[in-house]
């Protein structure tokens, strides 16, 4: 498990990527309790006012201070793109190892279903997921649950049938180990690299999708300080206040990056192989 | 490429396609909001909502509505808008086409910007050149597409004043106006798309540029130039196909953003807005049209 460490901040996305997740883990954590102001704290005399000496980033259209709405709001934003992922994962990995498992046509005929979801774009399938389940930050974290499901069965299969074929698992096999053993100390510990790469890349996608339901209006509702609801609020007044909008779209960049980046250490420090 | 081949890929096209339209059915079912009730109002006797629920069909076993739906829209019959009245069909093809005009500008700038990007990249790999290019690209997949729709509004039509804001002309009546309010969408798109792309097509030519054939092309004495379009190019291009195929599906998803962003009345909006008013019948056909 160090070892990993190591070689995952040796890279440097690696380390940027983790650098910047501590950074965001903390933020979700106490950034309500570390923001220099409420933001919910209506000031209307204070509306619009640039970034300065009393809001270092500037008040919104109600005055209330951006700089803590942007600290209060990674708990809006991160956790539940991040819960998302993670049940999509989940569910895409039953689906996906149950597929590799049962093999034949049991097989070809779950992924052709899989195929036929995936057909939809993510974006589309969350839209319409929420559109009947209703508004809200909950019903848009399932909606971007289930629409990742689909892709998560593909890559858990594809990573499951490459193991399922490796030598180790042969040799498990003629050695006479028991079919519990092989998935549990064999099949599965090289199952989960590939996959926790590909869930820190999602997540990513997760919280951007998140970011963009709550933007039409379909995800996080006012007044939460949620990033995407942030930024659609704030687009009325691009002219007169560009950094109530620069603020929380900046944000979500920086966390997609984050993400990206971690991720793509992950990939990087688990391919020992790689090494250049 | 033979026929069986063809026949099996078509079959398998009609296939998801008919799983999707009972998946974005049996969705869009799910709506808690009574049709008859959205039609009438709140106040309607219920007698009146009885004989409206009986007129459109929704005390029907589900299967049933499915199927009448189906058989309907195979011959082009989309219904009618429950908040306009008007019929689904020409709503639908008027706004598909603004859309399509909006995803072929994106695709065909893509595709002149993240082809020559990679080659570029990959022939100097390694070098500030491809550093830079790759910095660039991380970023533009990093930032969803309302950031970088906001990002661009902000600069060019806001600081520079060089385009429109918003809105849209149809190409008929002014055709250089109407472009002008198409460039803000389309680079938006766009932007994404050639990161993603121009990567694939640089990973593609590195891995190409290494491999045996490539080194016997220019041991046989071929000028560098000659290698590059009539091998490498070749070669590397071909599994970019498959991305760009898998970008389009990105690209539609887009394109419901970028719409809403910019007020272009194309099919994204025309979901979002029967979305938001729970309008069944609109709703339908127009996710239908994705795949």
């Amino acid at each position: 498990m160090t070892d990993l460490l190591r070689r995952l901040l040796r890279t440097p996305q690696g380390a940027i990527g983790s650098a910047l997740l501590v950074l965001l883990a903390l933020l979700c954590l106490l950034g309500p309790e570390l923001a220099p102001r409420d933001p919910e704290a209506i000031d209307f005399l204070g509306r619009f006012r640039p970034p300065g000496a009393q809001n270092w980033l500037g008040a919104d259209q109600l005055g209330r201070d951006v700089l803590s709405r942007l600290m209060t709001g990674a708990r809006s934003t991160i956790p539940l793109a991040l819960l998302a992922t993670l049940l999509g994962t989940l569910a895409g990995a039953v689906i996906g190892t149950l597929s590799a498992y049962l093999g034949g046509r049991w097989d070809e005929a779950i992924m052709r279903n899989v195929d036929a979801v995936m057909a939809i774009p993510g974006l589309l399938l969350a839209l319409l997921l929420v559109s009947s389940l209703g508004k809200g930050s909950l019903n848009a974290t399932l909606a971007i649950a289930i629409a990742f499901t689909p892709g998560m069965a593909r890559v858990t299969r594809s990573v499951a049938l490459n193991v399922r074929a490796q030598d180790y698992v042969k040799a498990a096999l003629a050695r006479g180990e028991h079919a519990s053993f092989i998935v549990l100390r064999e099949m599965l510990p090289n199952v989960v690299g590939p996959v926790v790469v590909e869930t820190t890349i999602r997540v990513a996608f997760a919280v951007m999708l998140f970011a963009t339901l709550s933007f039409l209006g379909l995800g996080a509702q006012p007044p939460a300080p949620e990033w995407g609801l942030m930024v659609a609020e704030a687009r009325r007044f691009v002219h007169q206040a560009p950094w109530i909008i620069l603020a929380p779209a900046l944000a979500i960049g920086v966390t997609a990056i984050a993400f990206n980046l971690l991720g793509d250490g992950l990939r990087d420090a688990l391919n020992p192989r790689d090494e250049r | 490429m033979s026929t069986g081949w063809l026949l099996r890929r078509l079959f398998l096209v009609a296939y998801t396609v008919l799983v999707v339209s009972v998946l974005v059915f049996a969705i869009t079912q799910v709506l808690p909001a009574d049709a008859a009730v959205t039609l009438l109002g709140e106040n309607a006797t219920p007698e009146a909502l009885a004989a409206v629920r009986d007129r459109l069909g929704l005390n029907d076993p589900i299967w049933l509505q499915y199927w009448h739906w189906l058989t309907a829209a195979l011959t082009g019959d989309f219904g009618h808008s429950m908040r306009t009245g008007q019929p689904v069909a020409p709503m639908m093809l008027t706004a598909l086409s603004r859309s399509l005009l909006l995803a072929l500008l994106s695709i065909l700038l893509m595709l002149a910007v993240a082809v020559p990007l990679g080659l570029w990249a990959a022939l100097r790999q390694g070098k500030a050149a491809d550093l830079v290019t790759g910095f660039i690209s991380y970023i533009g997949v990093s930032l969803p597409e309302f950031v970088t729709a906001t990002l661009l509004l902000i600069v060019l039509a806001d600081w520079l004043q060089w385009l429109p804001a918003t809105g849209y002309v149809p190409p008929g009546e002014d055709f250089w106006d109407s472009m002008a309010h198409l460039v803000l969408p389309v680079l938006t798109v766009s932007i994404i798309m050639v990161a993603h792309v121009s990567r694939m097509v640089r990973s593609e030519t590195i891995d190409v540029l290494h491999s045996d054939y490539i080194r016997a092309a220019r041991l046989k004495g071929l000028a560098p130039r000659s290698v590059l379009l009539r091998h490498v190019l070749r070669n590397a291009l071909l599994p970019v196909i498959t991305i760009v195929a898998l970008d389009v599906g990105y690209l539609l998803g887009g394109i419901i953003v970028v719409e809403e962003i910019f007020a272009l009345p194309g099919i994204g909006r025309q979901l979002i807005v029967a979305i938001t008013a729970r309008d069944l019948p609109p709703s339908r056909p127009a996710r239908w049209s994705w795949p």
